[in-house]
């Protein structure tokens, strides 16, 4: 058959799309490949604060599952691979902690202190300022999480009533929103205490935030390592209480 | 690699089982955390072993967050329809929250080295 032999045809591309487009396969490649992509961005820019391999990547993806017409759901199937290191990823925090347990054993009060404060302010404003917006009950229980690591603030959401899917969203902006602008709230501050520096990101904004702080000093990292595992730990403890006190 | 993978998974396994078996308000993972810190503190000679592996998955931790933060597609409904609010309660409660955090290490620290002096 001649024609077989000719240029692909548009519904021989519209067909290979198809297919690919259903594939679970093509969505965790497209995923991996934009994150390479955003992180190369970031670092031949020299890391700056506003582009955010997390960000970069999510503003990569989004428009081609838009033009696609590819539902979540669809798009989860193959991404939902990288999604399940989250759990693996966050037991592997144990190593950052445990090699820097010298440095943590010497500050131990203010490590619990700040972890305490940053833990119950990141909860209870949450809680506050979305009553006093007169936010829906559903959106209030899935904010109150958003500064702790995704896997955790899913679970503790779901426990209290709120939506994970959600939640999972207003976890990732809290996380850019501190990682974005860490760098240079800390820098207006005056603050070089890199510890304390890195300790606040990790609290406020988990997992990014702590991405961020490895980026920009490696013993930021490490405290900022420490305060997202901790308030991992404080957070699905605090949120559950909170939720009681104002009522919801 | 596949035996570190193999312990961080059993460890997450564990704290899911524990977490489940208490009705802990815990999360799996982070019981595994706690579980692993007791392994490492029981056999320090493990983390030798596990820093290859570990060390690649923290220094990508970036890349975990992606497949969530793409679900801002499927909430557009509800992020559009409370759009400023939560823009501004996410900021002013991230920003309160990191304050509150730094001034308390800050603080402590100080009141800790006027203590030792």
């Amino acid at each position: 058959m001649p024609e077989e032999t000719g240029a692909p045809t548009f519904g021989d591309v519209a067909e290979l799309w198809s297919y690919l487009s259903t594939e679970p396969l093509t969505w965790l490649t497209a995923t991996i490949l934009a994150y390479l992509a955003a992180d190369a961005v970031s670092r031949r820019l020299g890391n700056p604060p506003l582009a955010n391999p997390v960000l970069l990547a999510v503003l990569l993806l989004v428009p081609v599952l838009w033009l696609s017409e590819t539902p979540y759901a669809r798009y989860f199937d193959g991404a939902q691979f990288i999604h399940f290191l989250l759990g693996p990823a966050t037991v592997a925090l144990a190593l950052p902690l445990w090699d820097n347990r010298e440095t943590i054993a010497a500050s131990v009060a203010p490590i619990i202190l700040a972890l305490v404060a940053g833990s119950v302010v990141a909860v209870a404003s949450a809680i506050a300022l979305a009553l006093a917006f007169d936010l829906p009950p559903e959106v209030i229980l899935s904010l109150a999480p958003k500064s702790t690591t995704a896997p955790v603030a899913l679970g503790v959401a779901e426990a209290v009533g709120g939506l994970p899917s959600l939640t999972a969203v207003l976890v990732i902006l809290t996380g850019i929103i501190g990682a974005v602008t860490v760098t240079p709230l800390m820098n207006l501050l005056g603050v070089k205490d890199w510890r304390a520096r890195g300790f606040a990101v990790g609290v406020a904004s988990h997992g990014i935030g702590t991405a961020r702080a490895f980026q920009v000093n490696p013993v930021a990292g490490a405290y900022a390592g420490i305060a997202m595992a901790a308030n991992a730990l404080l957070t699905s403890l605090i949120v559950p209480l909170a939720v009681g006190w104002f009522g919801l | 690699m596949l035996l570190t993978l193999g312990l961080l998974l059993g460890c997450e396994l564990l704290g899911e089982v524990t977490a489940r078996a208490l009705a802990l308000p815990v999360p799996g993972p982070v019981l595994g955390l706690v579980l692993l810190v007791a392994l490492l503190a029981l056999r320090p000679s493990l983390a030798k072993g596990l820093r290859a592996t570990t060390g690649v998955i923290l220094a990508n931790l970036s890349l975990l967050f992606v497949p969530a933060g793409v679900g801002v597609i499927g909430n557009l409904e509800v992020l559009s329809r409370d759009a400023v609010a939560l823009i501004v309660v996410l900021c002013v409660s991230t920003w309160a929250a990191m304050l509150a955090a730094l001034f308390t290490f800050l603080a402590a620290r100080r009141l800790g080295r006027r203590g030792a002096e």
